[in-house]
Protein backbone atom coordinates (compact mmCIF):
# COMPACT_ATOMS: atom_id res chain seq x y z
CA UNK A 1 0.00 0.00 0.00
CA UNK A 2 1.50 3.28 -1.20
CA UNK A 3 0.74 6.67 0.37
CA UNK A 4 0.61 8.41 -3.02
CA UNK A 5 -1.81 5.84 -4.32
CA UNK A 6 -3.92 6.15 -1.14
CA UNK A 7 -4.04 9.95 -1.47
CA UNK A 8 -5.14 9.64 -5.11
CA UNK A 9 -7.91 7.18 -4.19
CA UNK A 10 -8.93 9.36 -1.25
CA UNK A 11 -9.02 12.48 -3.44
CA UNK A 12 -11.13 10.72 -6.04
CA UNK A 13 -14.02 10.68 -3.58
CA UNK A 14 -14.28 14.47 -3.84
CA UNK A 15 -15.87 16.33 -6.75
CA UNK A 16 -14.97 19.94 -6.03
CA UNK A 17 -11.65 19.68 -4.20
CA UNK A 18 -8.62 19.43 -6.50
CA UNK A 19 -6.79 16.11 -5.95
CA UNK A 20 -3.41 17.90 -6.07
CA UNK A 21 -4.25 19.80 -2.88
CA UNK A 22 -4.30 16.58 -0.79
CA UNK A 23 -1.21 15.72 1.29
CA UNK A 24 -0.70 13.32 4.21
CA UNK A 25 -1.21 16.30 6.56
CA UNK A 26 -4.54 17.33 5.03
CA UNK A 27 -7.17 17.63 7.78
CA UNK A 28 -9.99 16.24 5.66
CA UNK A 29 -12.80 16.92 8.11
CA UNK A 30 -12.12 20.65 7.74
CA UNK A 31 -12.64 20.63 3.97
CA UNK A 32 -15.68 22.56 2.84
CA UNK A 33 -16.82 19.59 0.75
CA UNK A 34 -16.55 17.03 3.59
CA UNK A 35 -19.82 15.31 4.54
CA UNK A 36 -21.12 11.96 5.74
CA UNK A 37 -21.44 11.07 2.05
CA UNK A 38 -17.65 11.43 1.57
CA UNK A 39 -17.11 9.44 4.74
CA UNK A 40 -19.13 6.49 3.38
CA UNK A 41 -17.38 6.83 0.00
CA UNK A 42 -13.96 6.74 1.70
CA UNK A 43 -14.92 3.65 3.74
CA UNK A 44 -16.23 1.93 0.60
CA UNK A 45 -13.04 2.90 -1.26
CA UNK A 46 -10.85 1.38 1.47
CA UNK A 47 -12.94 -1.80 1.41
CA UNK A 48 -12.88 -2.21 -2.35
CA UNK A 49 -9.35 -0.97 -3.20
CA UNK A 50 -7.48 -2.43 -0.23
CA UNK A 51 -9.79 -5.21 0.97
CA UNK A 52 -9.87 -3.73 4.48
CA UNK A 53 -13.08 -3.16 6.41
CA UNK A 54 -12.95 0.03 8.44
CA UNK A 55 -16.02 0.86 10.53
CA UNK A 56 -17.34 4.43 10.91
CA UNK A 57 -16.50 4.48 14.63
CA UNK A 58 -12.93 3.39 13.90
CA UNK A 59 -12.52 6.17 11.36
CA UNK A 60 -14.01 8.79 13.65
CA UNK A 61 -10.83 9.69 15.64
CA UNK A 62 -8.76 10.19 12.47
CA UNK A 63 -8.24 13.78 11.40
CA UNK A 64 -5.53 13.67 8.73
CA UNK A 65 -5.03 11.45 5.69
CA UNK A 66 -1.85 10.14 7.37
CA UNK A 67 -3.84 9.02 10.42
CA UNK A 68 -6.41 7.28 8.25
CA UNK A 69 -3.63 5.66 6.20
CA UNK A 70 -2.00 4.41 9.42
CA UNK A 71 -5.34 3.00 10.58
CA UNK A 72 -5.78 1.08 7.33
CA UNK A 73 -2.16 -0.17 7.53
CA UNK A 74 -2.70 -1.35 11.10
CA UNK A 75 -5.65 -3.49 9.94
CA UNK A 76 -3.80 -5.07 7.01
CA UNK B 1 -60.51 -13.75 19.23
CA UNK B 2 -60.22 -17.00 17.34
CA UNK B 3 -59.88 -15.30 13.96
CA UNK B 4 -56.45 -13.95 14.95
CA UNK B 5 -55.24 -17.39 16.06
CA UNK B 6 -52.83 -19.57 14.09
CA UNK B 7 -53.92 -22.74 15.86
CA UNK B 8 -53.94 -25.72 13.49
CA UNK B 9 -51.81 -23.93 10.90
CA UNK B 10 -48.44 -25.18 9.65
CA UNK B 11 -46.10 -22.34 8.70
CA UNK B 12 -42.64 -22.11 7.12
CA UNK B 13 -40.49 -19.20 8.31
CA UNK B 14 -37.16 -18.50 6.59
CA UNK B 15 -34.45 -16.31 8.06
CA UNK B 16 -35.57 -17.58 11.46
CA UNK B 17 -32.11 -17.80 13.02
CA UNK B 18 -32.14 -14.19 14.18
CA UNK B 19 -33.78 -10.76 14.12
CA UNK B 20 -37.21 -10.33 12.59
CA UNK B 21 -37.42 -13.98 11.48
CA UNK B 22 -36.75 -15.26 15.00
CA UNK B 23 -39.33 -12.87 16.48
CA UNK B 24 -41.87 -14.05 13.90
CA UNK B 25 -41.21 -17.67 14.80
CA UNK B 26 -41.78 -16.94 18.49
CA UNK B 27 -44.95 -14.91 17.84
CA UNK B 28 -46.40 -17.50 15.44
CA UNK B 29 -45.75 -20.29 17.96
CA UNK B 30 -47.44 -18.21 20.67
CA UNK B 31 -50.40 -17.82 18.30
CA UNK B 32 -50.62 -21.62 18.09
CA UNK B 33 -48.91 -22.51 14.80
CA UNK B 34 -46.71 -25.54 14.14
CA UNK B 35 -43.55 -24.29 12.46
CA UNK B 36 -40.75 -25.25 10.13
CA UNK B 37 -38.00 -22.74 10.80
CA UNK B 38 -35.18 -22.31 8.34
CA UNK B 39 -31.91 -20.41 8.24
CA UNK B 40 -28.21 -20.85 7.51
CA UNK B 41 -26.92 -21.26 11.08
CA UNK B 42 -27.87 -24.50 12.88
CA UNK B 43 -26.85 -23.25 16.34
CA UNK B 44 -28.87 -20.06 16.05
CA UNK B 45 -31.83 -22.02 14.68
CA UNK B 46 -31.65 -24.31 17.71
CA UNK B 47 -31.69 -21.24 19.95
CA UNK B 48 -34.84 -20.08 18.15
CA UNK B 49 -36.38 -23.54 18.53
CA UNK B 50 -35.86 -23.39 22.31
CA UNK B 51 -37.73 -20.08 22.42
CA UNK B 52 -40.84 -21.47 20.68
CA UNK B 53 -44.05 -22.25 22.50
CA UNK B 54 -46.00 -25.45 21.88
CA UNK B 55 -45.01 -28.62 20.06
CA UNK B 56 -44.56 -29.94 16.55
CA UNK B 57 -41.87 -27.51 15.38
CA UNK B 58 -39.06 -28.50 13.04
CA UNK B 59 -35.72 -27.10 11.88
CA UNK B 60 -34.40 -27.22 8.31
CA UNK B 61 -30.95 -25.71 7.76
CA UNK B 62 -30.68 -24.21 4.28
CA UNK B 63 -28.80 -21.55 2.36
CA UNK B 64 -31.58 -20.44 0.04
CA UNK B 65 -29.12 -19.19 -2.58
CA UNK B 66 -27.95 -22.80 -3.09
CA UNK B 67 -30.19 -24.66 -5.51
CA UNK B 68 -29.85 -28.10 -3.90
CA UNK B 69 -30.46 -26.77 -0.37
CA UNK B 70 -33.52 -24.89 -1.61
CA UNK B 71 -34.86 -28.08 -3.19
CA UNK B 72 -34.17 -30.02 0.02
CA UNK B 73 -36.10 -27.45 2.07
CA UNK B 74 -39.10 -27.65 -0.28
CA UNK B 75 -38.93 -31.44 -0.09
CA UNK B 76 -38.75 -31.32 3.74
CA UNK B 77 -41.76 -29.11 4.43
CA UNK B 78 -45.28 -30.56 4.73
CA UNK B 79 -48.24 -28.88 3.07
CA UNK B 80 -48.33 -25.33 4.37
CA UNK B 81 -51.01 -22.94 5.57
CA UNK B 82 -48.46 -20.15 5.58
CA UNK B 83 -45.00 -19.16 4.40
CA UNK B 84 -43.03 -16.14 5.58
CA UNK B 85 -39.81 -15.07 3.90
CA UNK B 86 -37.28 -13.07 5.89
CA UNK B 87 -33.84 -13.94 4.59
CA UNK B 88 -32.07 -10.70 3.87
CA UNK B 89 -28.70 -8.96 3.96
CA UNK B 90 -27.66 -5.31 3.85
CA UNK B 91 -24.34 -3.49 3.77
CA UNK B 92 -23.87 0.20 2.94
CA UNK B 93 -22.22 0.42 -0.49
CA UNK B 94 -22.39 3.41 -2.79
CA UNK B 95 -23.16 2.73 -6.46
CA UNK B 96 -19.75 3.98 -7.61
CA UNK B 97 -18.15 1.01 -5.80
CA UNK B 98 -20.70 -1.64 -6.76
CA UNK B 99 -19.33 -4.64 -8.66
CA UNK B 100 -21.19 -7.37 -10.52
CA UNK B 101 -20.76 -9.81 -7.63
CA UNK B 102 -22.32 -7.32 -5.18
CA UNK B 103 -25.39 -7.04 -7.40
CA UNK B 104 -25.67 -10.81 -7.64
CA UNK B 105 -25.14 -11.41 -3.92
CA UNK B 106 -27.73 -8.90 -2.68
CA UNK B 107 -30.37 -9.59 -5.33
CA UNK B 108 -29.94 -13.36 -4.98
CA UNK B 109 -30.23 -13.38 -1.19
CA UNK B 110 -32.95 -10.75 -0.79
CA UNK B 111 -35.18 -11.36 -3.78
CA UNK B 112 -34.25 -14.01 -6.34
CA UNK B 113 -34.00 -16.84 -3.79
CA UNK B 114 -37.40 -15.78 -2.43
CA UNK B 115 -38.86 -15.97 -5.93
CA UNK B 116 -37.40 -19.45 -6.41
CA UNK B 117 -38.62 -20.68 -3.04
CA UNK B 118 -42.14 -19.38 -3.70
CA UNK B 119 -42.31 -20.93 -7.18
CA UNK B 120 -40.97 -24.28 -5.90
CA UNK B 121 -43.51 -24.38 -3.05
CA UNK B 122 -46.22 -23.76 -5.63
CA UNK B 123 -44.89 -26.21 -8.21
CA UNK B 124 -44.47 -28.94 -5.62
CA UNK B 125 -48.00 -28.22 -4.33
CA UNK B 126 -46.80 -27.39 -0.83
CA UNK B 127 -49.13 -24.41 -0.47
CA UNK B 128 -52.62 -25.38 0.68
CA UNK B 129 -55.72 -23.76 -0.75
CA UNK B 130 -56.27 -20.57 1.27
CA UNK B 131 -52.61 -20.41 2.33
CA UNK B 132 -51.08 -17.05 3.22
CA UNK B 133 -47.68 -15.96 1.88
CA UNK B 134 -45.87 -13.05 3.53
CA UNK B 135 -42.70 -11.32 2.35
CA UNK B 136 -40.69 -9.09 4.63
CA UNK B 137 -39.85 -6.19 2.36
CA UNK B 138 -38.85 -2.68 3.46
CA UNK B 139 -39.91 0.94 3.18
CA UNK B 140 -36.47 1.31 1.57
CA UNK B 141 -36.96 0.93 -2.18
CA UNK B 142 -40.76 1.11 -1.93
CA UNK B 143 -41.57 4.35 -0.07
CA UNK B 144 -38.16 5.98 0.38
CA UNK B 145 -34.46 5.28 -0.09
CA UNK B 146 -31.19 5.57 1.83
CA UNK B 147 -27.71 6.51 0.66
CA UNK B 148 -25.56 3.43 0.19
CA UNK B 149 -28.57 1.15 -0.29
CA UNK B 150 -29.06 1.04 -4.07
CA UNK B 151 -28.92 -2.74 -4.24
CA UNK B 152 -30.94 -3.35 -1.06
CA UNK B 153 -33.62 -0.91 -2.28
CA UNK B 154 -33.69 -2.59 -5.70
CA UNK B 155 -34.06 -6.03 -4.09
CA UNK B 156 -36.95 -4.92 -1.88
CA UNK B 157 -38.76 -3.20 -4.77
CA UNK B 158 -38.29 -6.40 -6.76
CA UNK B 159 -40.03 -8.32 -3.99
CA UNK B 160 -42.98 -5.92 -4.07
CA UNK B 161 -43.49 -6.34 -7.82
CA UNK B 162 -43.25 -10.10 -7.44
CA UNK B 163 -45.69 -10.04 -4.51
CA UNK B 164 -48.35 -8.15 -6.48
CA UNK B 165 -48.27 -10.27 -9.65
CA UNK B 166 -48.12 -13.48 -7.61
CA UNK B 167 -51.10 -12.34 -5.53
CA UNK B 168 -53.09 -11.93 -8.74
CA UNK B 169 -52.06 -15.29 -10.16
CA UNK B 170 -52.72 -17.25 -6.97
CA UNK B 171 -56.00 -15.57 -6.06
CA UNK B 172 -58.07 -18.22 -7.92
CA UNK B 173 -56.53 -20.81 -5.54
CA UNK B 174 -57.50 -18.70 -2.55
CA UNK B 175 -53.82 -18.20 -1.76
CA UNK B 176 -53.08 -14.70 -0.46
CA UNK B 177 -49.76 -12.92 -0.93
CA UNK B 178 -48.88 -9.79 1.02
CA UNK B 179 -45.82 -8.01 2.32
CA UNK B 180 -44.64 -6.04 5.31
CA UNK B 181 -42.57 -2.91 4.78
CA UNK B 182 -40.73 -2.08 7.98
CA UNK B 183 -38.62 0.97 8.62
CA UNK B 184 -35.44 0.50 10.65
CA UNK B 185 -35.77 -2.34 13.16
CA UNK B 186 -33.46 -2.97 16.13
CA UNK B 187 -31.72 -6.17 15.00
CA UNK B 188 -28.16 -7.49 14.97
CA UNK B 189 -27.90 -6.11 11.43
CA UNK B 190 -27.63 -2.66 13.04
CA UNK B 191 -25.04 -3.80 15.57
CA UNK B 192 -22.39 -4.77 13.01
CA UNK B 193 -20.87 -1.28 13.22
CA UNK B 194 -21.47 -0.44 9.55
CA UNK B 195 -23.45 2.56 10.76
CA UNK B 196 -22.04 4.41 13.77
CA UNK B 197 -24.10 4.67 16.97
CA UNK B 198 -24.06 8.45 16.55
CA UNK B 199 -25.61 8.18 13.07
CA UNK B 200 -28.20 5.70 14.35
CA UNK B 201 -29.19 8.00 17.25
CA UNK B 202 -29.50 10.92 14.83
CA UNK B 203 -31.56 8.83 12.41
CA UNK B 204 -33.98 7.73 15.14
CA UNK B 205 -34.91 11.35 15.70
CA UNK B 206 -36.27 11.46 12.12
CA UNK B 207 -38.98 9.00 13.18
CA UNK B 208 -42.15 10.71 14.46
CA UNK B 209 -42.39 7.99 17.14
CA UNK B 210 -38.72 8.76 18.01
CA UNK B 211 -37.41 5.23 17.92
CA UNK B 212 -36.75 2.27 15.63
CA UNK B 213 -39.12 -0.67 15.60
CA UNK B 214 -38.68 -3.88 17.54
CA UNK B 215 -38.58 -7.29 15.84
CA UNK B 216 -41.72 -8.41 17.67
CA UNK B 217 -43.62 -5.41 16.31
CA UNK B 218 -43.00 -6.73 12.78
CA UNK B 219 -43.78 -10.25 13.96
CA UNK B 220 -47.26 -9.25 15.13
CA UNK B 221 -48.03 -7.92 11.64
CA UNK B 222 -46.93 -11.28 10.23
CA UNK B 223 -49.26 -13.13 12.61
CA UNK B 224 -52.08 -10.87 11.42
CA UNK B 225 -51.32 -11.55 7.75
CA UNK B 226 -51.05 -15.32 8.37
CA UNK B 227 -54.31 -15.46 10.30
CA UNK B 228 -57.84 -15.72 8.96
CA UNK B 229 -58.38 -12.10 10.00
CA UNK B 230 -56.85 -11.07 6.65
CA UNK B 231 -58.55 -13.63 4.43
CA UNK B 232 -59.85 -10.85 2.13
CA UNK B 233 -56.46 -9.14 1.89
CA UNK B 234 -54.06 -9.89 -0.96
CA UNK B 235 -51.50 -7.94 -2.97
CA UNK B 236 -51.14 -5.43 -0.15
CA UNK B 237 -48.30 -4.08 1.94
CA UNK B 238 -48.38 -3.10 5.57
CA UNK B 239 -46.08 -0.16 6.29
CA UNK B 240 -44.61 -0.30 9.80
CA UNK B 241 -42.26 2.60 10.20
CA UNK B 242 -43.13 4.69 13.24
CA UNK B 243 -44.44 7.33 10.84
CA UNK B 244 -41.09 7.77 9.05
CA UNK B 245 -42.49 7.96 5.52
CA UNK B 246 -45.26 10.39 6.47
CA UNK B 247 -42.86 13.30 6.08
Amino acid sequence: MEMNDFIKNFGNQFDDTDVSTFTPATRFRELEEWSSLNALAVLNMIGKKYGIKVLPDEMKPTQTIQELYDLVLSKK
Amino acid sequence: MQVFSLRGKTILITGASSGIGRAMAIACSEAGAALVISGRNINKLKETLHLLKGKGHNICVADLTEEDELAALVDFVPKLDGFVSNAGIASPLMLQFVEKQDVEEILNTNAISVIHLTRLLLQEKKLKKDASVVFTSSVNGNRCAYIGSTLYAASKAMLTGFMKATALELAPKGIRVNSIEPGMIETDLLKDGNISQEELDKDKQKYPLKRYGKPEEVAWAAVYLLSDATRWMTGSSIVLDGGYTLQ
